[in-house]
């Protein structure tokens, strides 16, 4: 399975390996990456898992759906063209290496 | 003298928050976090969604991993109930006798189910949901042919509803009152749910109240209902509300009226004493005492509560938000829409996309949202900052409600 790479709100950086059926919200609640909230635990609800796509295999992301879009217009910290919501990134090995910015804040 | 530090009684949502906002705000006190299940506070939302469904693993996410608490200096004792404070020696006991003194102490106790008082209420098929142990169990039983009767059409009872017909099972809705989500919901938008949970094959009772369940050989074979109608079921849900736990907080003579009461810093009539969540009661928002039963409402709640324990007070006055997964059906709704005065539609509702706003004396007070959900968060960000809406913007899909929200 793949390794995350999440950089975090103070500079420091946290290198996880998902487990099968991760996404990148999971993996960082599971590892205790901090700064991602998740409060609707996955549903598409809440907005506060919000990550900055950095590096890596961004092209073998699947686009995001337009409920993930309206969602983000929701999210905290600044929305960015490289926004996305970490339940909506399920991992495969095809994503091992992904860098993830984790922003200032989520709520 | 050293700080006895804080003792938070209730590990889910709204425990949490207050734990880890406390320590986040800078208090360096000892935090204990006591909760009855013997799992570590984790995700309720899917028990009656996609972990029922069967589509999640064998558990649900943690809210926190191990390590968080460990980091945190916030010690989990799980497997423990409370039954007593003693509120001049700053002391809780537990049911096994443990004394764990406090200075600041967190009532986070939740609710649990309305329990149903009709006979045979405990036969083997009856379940309720609440619970990662009620899930697994009501999981379990929810075979394809299964024959279902649902007691309540609340969120709970819908979502069950929902779930069970989509396993295929044959499912009936009995409901007390005359519509559905009477409490939760306005008319117009429980009536488009009613729709949708028929047109999927739900059979809908309203104004049917549960007389007794059947014993069919020692478990479930039925519902009869008070008119003599008797519903065959091999399971039946009971999803009638819940009762918040004030009683631990009303034998210690903190006050409580429907939950324990306290003020936007989430403190009760004993200073030494703060509550949040399922338990609570406030008055912000409409200005009355309100009882909300949310993750919003927790964790938003707990957050104020542990910032003023953190000497750091930051008073709770969130936009109350919630969301329901039913067929398809995202419901995403944000403010209170009871007590309007005019609805507003924006979308189409035969499509299945759209919103409802609510205004009383022409100011928005809430919007319920389906499949929308860029307007939910708009609308979320126009309550925050009580942006004034006309009526007329609401209906024009035309008007850009995300430009009306003003850039932080």
């Amino acid at each position: 399975m793949p390794t995350i790479i999440y950089l975090l709100a103070d500079g420091s950086r946290r290198d996880v390996a998902a487990e099968a059926g991760d996404t990148v919200m999971s993996a960082a609640i599971r590892n205790n990456v901090p700064g991602i909230e998740a409060e609707c635990g996955g549903c598409l609800s809440c907005a506060t898992c919000h990550v900055y796509i950095q590096d890596g295999p961004v092209e073998q992301l699947a686009q995001r759906s337009e409920d993930e879009d309206d969602m983000l217009e929701g999210v905290a910290a600044e929305r960015r063209p490289e926004s996305r919501l970490g339940c909506q990134i399920e991992l495969s090995a095809a994503l091992d290496g992904l860098v993830v910015q984790v922003p200032e804040t989520q709520v | 003298m050293s700080d006895a530090g804080v003792v938070i009684v209730g590990a889910s949502y709204a425990g949490l928050q207050m734990a880890s906002t406390a320590r986040a705000l800078g208090y360096q006190g000892p935090i204990r976090l006591i909760g009855e299940e013997s799992m570590a506070p984790y995700q309720r939302p899917p028990l009656s969604k996609q972990f029922l469904a069967g589509g999640m693993a064998a558990s649900v996410l943690p809210l926190k991993s191990e390590d968080f608490y460990t980091q945190q200096g916030i010690e989990l004792l799980p497997d423990a109930r409370v039954v007593s404070i003693d509120r001049d020696r700053r002391v809780v006991e537990t049911a096994r006798g443990e004394r764990i003194p406090y200075r600041w102490l967190g009532l986070a106790t939740g609710a649990r189910p309305r329990p149903l008082h009709v006979p045979d209420v405990d036969l083997d098929g009856v379940y309720e949901l609440r619970t990662l142990e009620h899930a697994r169990a009501l999981r379990a039983a929810l075979r394809p042919d299964a024959v279902v009767v649902v007691i309540g059409g609340g969120f709970i009872g819908l979502e069950a509803a929902a779930t069970a017909r989509g396993l295929g099972c044959r499912v009936t809705v009995v409901e007390a009152g005359d519509r559905l989500l009477a409490r939760a919901l306005s008319p117009r938008m429980a009536s488009y749910l009613e729709a949708r949970h028929r047109a999927e094959g739900i059979d809908i009772r309203l104004s049917s109240t549960a007389e007794r369940i059947d014993n069919r050989g020692g478990r479930v074979g039925g519902v009869t209902l008070r008119d003599g109608t008797t519903l065959e079921a091999d399971l039946v849900v009971v999803g009638i509300g819940v009762l918040p736990n004030s009683e631990l907080a009303e034998r210690a003579g903190i006050r409580c009226a429907n939950g324990i009461l306290v003020d936007r810093n989430g403190q009760s009539s004993d200073p030494s004493v703060f509550a949040a969540g399922d338990c609570a009661c406030h008055a912000q928002w409409t200005g009355g005492p309100l009882r909300l039963e949310s993750v919003q409402n927790a964790n938003d709640q707990g957050r104020a509560a542990g910032a003023a324990i953190a000497g750091q007070p930051k008073p709770y006055g969130a936009v109350p938000w919630f969301w329901s997964d039913q067929f398809g059906i995202k419901l995403q709704m944000a403010g209170l829409s009871a007590g309007h005065d005019q609805v507003v539609m924006r979308g189409e509702m035969e499509e299945g996309r759209f919103s409802l706003f609510y205004f009383r004396q022409g100011v928005l007070i809430a919007a319920d949202s389906v499949n929308r959900a860029g307007e939910h968060m708009a609308v979320r960000r126009l309550l925050a900052a009580a942006v004034p809406l006309r009526p007329e913007q609401a209906a024009d899909a035309q008007a850009d409600l995300k430009a009306l929200v003003p850039r932080a």
